[in-house]
């Protein structure tokens, strides 16, 4: 299968504020718009990759992601994912799949207790096998920025050795020129992006989407999304 | 229960109490013809406030140029559209919500946020950008602090979750705003030319709907606190201020842009300042019609709330719409799916009258030309401004050199990188920001296309103070130049004016002047004014502000390829000033910001505008960036020529040898602040010279830059690039973190 048969759904709540972008970045790279799901949908048809995209879901003003994790959609979202669907989590996306528990952890406010938006550079991590590594080179660094005011990884001593020790984490902040702290937010181990056990599964702070050329200060994001859906596609 | 019938008989004391004068409570009565109850009063109490009626500033916002063939809307509506090209339209407004930010500044600057967005997208246009001034106290002041964080946390609070990008602003200090800050919100939109939508209520019968959040008992009398000068007293005030709901905004946002791509919206109208009251008054006062509103339909977020409460409550996130009669239930099912209210209320009239219900019996029956039309209207005194002495630079240069003035400088909140205030909103949502904050202008892309939108906020308080026509030209010649720099084409401008108390004679020259000053310059600079928005009574305990006139300009450039920014980018490059000869050797240090830190803060005539000149240079800057001859640009600004040198390397990373002038005064040189100048960095001096040969501009090569990093200028001892960054980097985290 080539990329540009991929059916990818980008899921949308009414406080989502990324869809939109990510629907360009993909149909850029696929040719094909990806199809754009309601929240109140309670099914989703087949499809290759489903998207849960940035933004304040339902205005999070519980926890990030709380409400979301329980609309009709999600259930959906979880459904495809139990049957080895590929699901992909940005920012607000990511903060939805750790509320379904579809990867573990949490993420509370950054460290510096305020919101951010800048540039980083992440380091490709060695993984287990999984679509959203698999054409990546370990140990390169791709620098996309990140916005968020709850990008703070935290997980218990034995969850962090475990994601370690099972290759489940896929991104971590690194060193680079861009002005301030690598780590944007303190995240526990620097991490930035992670997959689930079986790597059909992942989460990441980060937003690839809007480094997808050169006019937008980079393509490294649309690097990291070409990777994924090649290796989807192969 | 009715309060009606217990209401006592309105008396002038009660209209004092809402902001009124003598002669105007007389007037009440007599285009009344009887005494208004409370809520009546309220109603013309807040639509004869200041802020509504632009009672003292009309005269002179009269003078402003307002057309032009790029000009669809000006003054008047939401806000103002300009034709882009390609059948689409720029749509934006500033607007300022200084009162709220200083009493409650996280709510007040989020819902400044929220209601330019809602003026915006009330005509139909998406929001694309969001810029801000902002006008804190003396970066020591005790509240300076928990203000500035605050404020920024507001406007990112609401702007971030709402989903659009905040690309640019200007953030300032000074003392004067101890007790009374400045916080301007503009937004940018765009919609098709043809599908704008107005706010003048059409069709008699037709039906009047209320969409949006619940009405509460929040901000009531707002637009009546923000036209008063401030005292301790007004810091309890806290319960005027309003709540923003970025959330429900966003539901808004989408439930009415979704709608008005249909043909159900004949006539839609924010609820803003005065909420209910403005926009029934002024959609009905537009249409030439009247308006019957039932209050007992109005939804309501808490039980018993009066005619006057309901009227006057300034609770976010609602509209007003005219729909056409048989569009009701199409509209209804888009508001149902985004879970917003939506309420048939009322319908339009032919009476010429507000007519408002509530418990079954009329609360209001008023004529609407009074509120609007023949609203009262001011020509207030003003004090003479006399001419000022000119500072010569060598009443205040020293022997120190150039570097360690320099130094000196970048390390003032002046100059401090704005980064800890603009890494807290989202600049790129939406992945169309071509250029975000901390250039000279924010850029982003039209959706789908190559061209771009260029947009910038601008204005020296300390240049009005001193000279408030000259000042008021400046502002707009500034923001002409930062978007010239980035190698766009100026195409019109929104303004904010913020002043003190125009009943004092030499507060009411100070708006007046600027005024003159601004609409001379947007004449020569071919940038009218389509809309804006006055913040007066900027004053505590009778101490003003420095005055204020924000200009927020917005300019297009045809292929965002061309699009250049302030660091060069490559070492060897050339760096030349534009506007100014090689023989030059003295500058302008009157109200610099070098004389503001290095001299008795006496008051002399700033930097003069040359209008002609400024457009032969911006005009120059745009032709050579688009021929692709210009590799970054910066127009000179607060601290001259050698801050904007060290801003361009800084940015680069890249170090610079400037060559100093060999006579006169180089402090004068490398520091004064003449207007109509630009610094670029070329690959090619000579294609640049002759360039600026044929165009008679002057042109003045004044340096190299190397990948030393460091910047030098003639023998003096160099500074690091890394040491400046430190420099100006630290200073607003030290001050937030301290």
């Amino acid at each position: 299968m080539s990329i540009s048969s991929m059916r990818v759904a980008i899921v949308v709540f009414p406080g989502s504020n990324c869809d939109r972008d990510m629907m360009v970045g993909i149909e850029q790279l696929t040719g094909r718009r990806p199809s754009l799901i309601w929240h109140k949908e309670a099914t989703l048809d087949p499809v290759d990759l489903a998207i849960i995209p940035g933004g304040f879901s339902f205005g999070d003003y519980l926890r990030c992601g709380a409400l979301a994790a329980r609309s009709p959609v999600i259930d959906a979202v979880m459904d495809h994912a139990a049957r080895g669907g590929a699901v992909m989590g940005i920012c607000n996306g990511f903060q939805i799949l750790l509320e379904t528990g579809m990867l573990p952890g949490v993420l509370v406010q950054n460290a510096g207790l305020n919101y951010v938006c800048r540039n980083t550079a992440i380091k490709v991590q060695e993984t287990v096998s999984s679509p959203f590594t698999a054409n990546l080179e370990v140990g390169s660094d791709l620098v996309m920025p990140v916005a968020h005011n709850e990008g703070n990884y935290f997980a218990s001593d034995e969850e962090l050795a475990r994601l370690d020790d099972n290759g489940q984490i896929a991104f971590r902040y690194a060193e680079s020129d861009i002005y301030g702290p690598a780590n944007p937010n303190g995240a526990a181990k620097d991490i930035a992006g992670i997959v689930s056990t079986n790597g059909r599964v992942m989460g990441m702070m980060p937003h690839p989407e809007r480094a997808i050329s050169k006019e937008l200060g980079g393509v490294d994001g649309a690097t990291l999304l070409q990777g994924c859906l090649e290796a989807l596609a192969s | 229960m009715i309060e009606a019938h217990k209401e006592p008989e309105m008396t002038f004391e009660n209209a004092a109490s809402m902001g009124l004068s003598q002669e105007e409570w007389d007037l009440i009565l007599t285009r009344l013809g009887r005494v208004p109850n409370l809520c009546e009063l309220g109603i013309f109490s807040a639509m004869w406030s200041e802020h509504c009626s632009y009672k003292s500033s009309k005269k002179w916002l009269k003078t402003l140029p307002v057309d032009g063939p790029q000009v669809i809307e000006g003054p008047g509506e939401n806000a103002g559209a300009i034709d882009i090209g390609d059948g689409l339209a720029a749509i934006f407004k500033i607007e300022s919500h200084n009162h709220p930010s200083y009493i409650e500044p996280y709510q007040g600057a989020a819902t400044g946020v929220g209601g330019i967005l809602r003026d915006v997208f009330t005509m139909g246009a998406r929001p694309v950008a969001l810029l801000n001034a902002l006008r804190f106290g003396a970066p020591d002041h005790e509240k300076t602090k928990h203000l500035l964080g605050g404020v920024v946390h507001g406007i990112g609070g609401y702007g971030n979750c709402i989903g659009i990008p905040t690309i640019g602003g200007e953030t300032n200090f000074d003392a004067s705003y101890d007790g009374n800050i400045l916080v301007n919100a503009m937004a940018v939109g765009l919609a098709n030319s043809d599908r704008i939508f107005r706010s003048a209520a059409t069709g008699p019968g037709n039906p009047v709907i209320y969409v949006g959040a619940k009405t509460g008992r929040d901000g009531i009398h707002g637009a009546t606190m923000a036209s008063t000068e401030f005292s301790d007293e007004t810091v309890s005030k806290r319960p005027t201020v309003q709540v923003g709901d970025p959330f429900t905004g966003k539901l808004l946002m989408e439930a009415c842009l979704e709608l008005m791509a249909s043909d159900a919206v004949l006539s839609i109208q924010d609820m803003g300042a005065a909420g209910l009251t403005s926009s029934s008054v002024e959609m009905a006062s537009k249409g030439g019609l009247g308006m019957e509103i039932d209050l007992d339909l109005v939804p309501a977020r808490e039980e018993g709330m009066s005619a006057y409460e309901l009227m006057l409550s300034e609770s976010q996130e609602r509209m007003l719409m005219v729909l056409k009669p048989d569009a009701t239930e199409v509209a209804r099912a888009v508001f149902d799916k985004w879970d917003l209210d939506f309420m048939p209320i009322g319908q339009v009239t032919e009476t010429g009258r507000l007519v408002l219900l509530k418990n079954g019996e009329t609360a209001c029956d008023i004529p609407l030309d009074p509120l609007v039309d023949d609203a009262p209207e001011y020509d207030r005194p003003q004090k003479e401004v006399a001419p000022l002495d000119i500072l010569s630079s060598n009443s205040i240069s020293n022997n120190d050199g150039v570097t360690a003035m320099l130094k000196r400088l970048l390390g003032t909140f002046d100059l401090a990188s704005r980064r800890w205030i603009y890494e807290q909103y989202d600049s790129q949502v939406m992945a169309d920001t071509i250029a975000g904050p901390g250039g000279d202008a924010g850029v982003v892309r039209v959706h789908g296309s190559q061209k771009g939108l260029a947009m910038t906020t601008d204005c020296t308080p300390r240049y009005v103070e001193a000279d408030p026509k000259t000042g008021g030209a400046q502002a707009v010649a500034e923001a002409y130049r930062n978007i010239c720099a980035v190698g766009a084409k100026p195409l019109a401008i929104t303004n904010n004016l913020n002043f003190g108390n125009p009943e004092k004679p030499e507060i009411m020259a100070q708006m007046a002047q600027s005024v003159v000053g601004m609409g001379e310059a947007a004449r020569a600079l071919d940038t009218p004014v389509v809309s804006g928005n006055v913040s007066l009574y900027n004053e505590t305990d009778g101490k003003a502000i420095k005055p204020c006139p924000v200009i927020g300009m917005v300019g297009v450039i045809d292929d965002i390829a061309n699009l250049v920014g302030l660091a060069p980018t490559a070492a060897g490059q050339s760096l030349y000033v534009i506007g100014q000869n090689a023989d030059d050797n003295d500058g302008w240090l009157g109200m610099s910001l070098f004389a503001r830190h290095f001299s008795e803060n006496t008051m002399v005539a700033p930097p003069p505008v040359d209008l002609a000149s400024e457009r032969k240079h911006g005009e120059f800057v745009q032709a050579q960036i688009a021929a692709g001859t210009i590799a970054a640009a910066h127009d000179i600004s607060d601290g001259g020529l050698a801050v904007t040198v060290a801003e361009m390397v800084l940015k680069a990373g890249l170090g610079a040898a400037i060559d100093l002038p060999a006579g006169g005064n180089a402090q004068g040189w490398a520091f004064g602040e003449d207007q109509g100048r630009y610094i670029i960095a070329v690959n090619d001096g000579a294609e640049i010279e002759s360039a600026a040969a044929s165009a008679g501009v002057s042109l003045a090569k004044i340096g190299t830059l190397n990948d030393g990093g460091e910047l030098k200028f003639g023998d003096e001892a160099s500074i690091s690039i890394s040491w400046m960054r430190s420099c100006v980097e630290d200073t607003i985290p030290n001050l937030m973190n301290g």
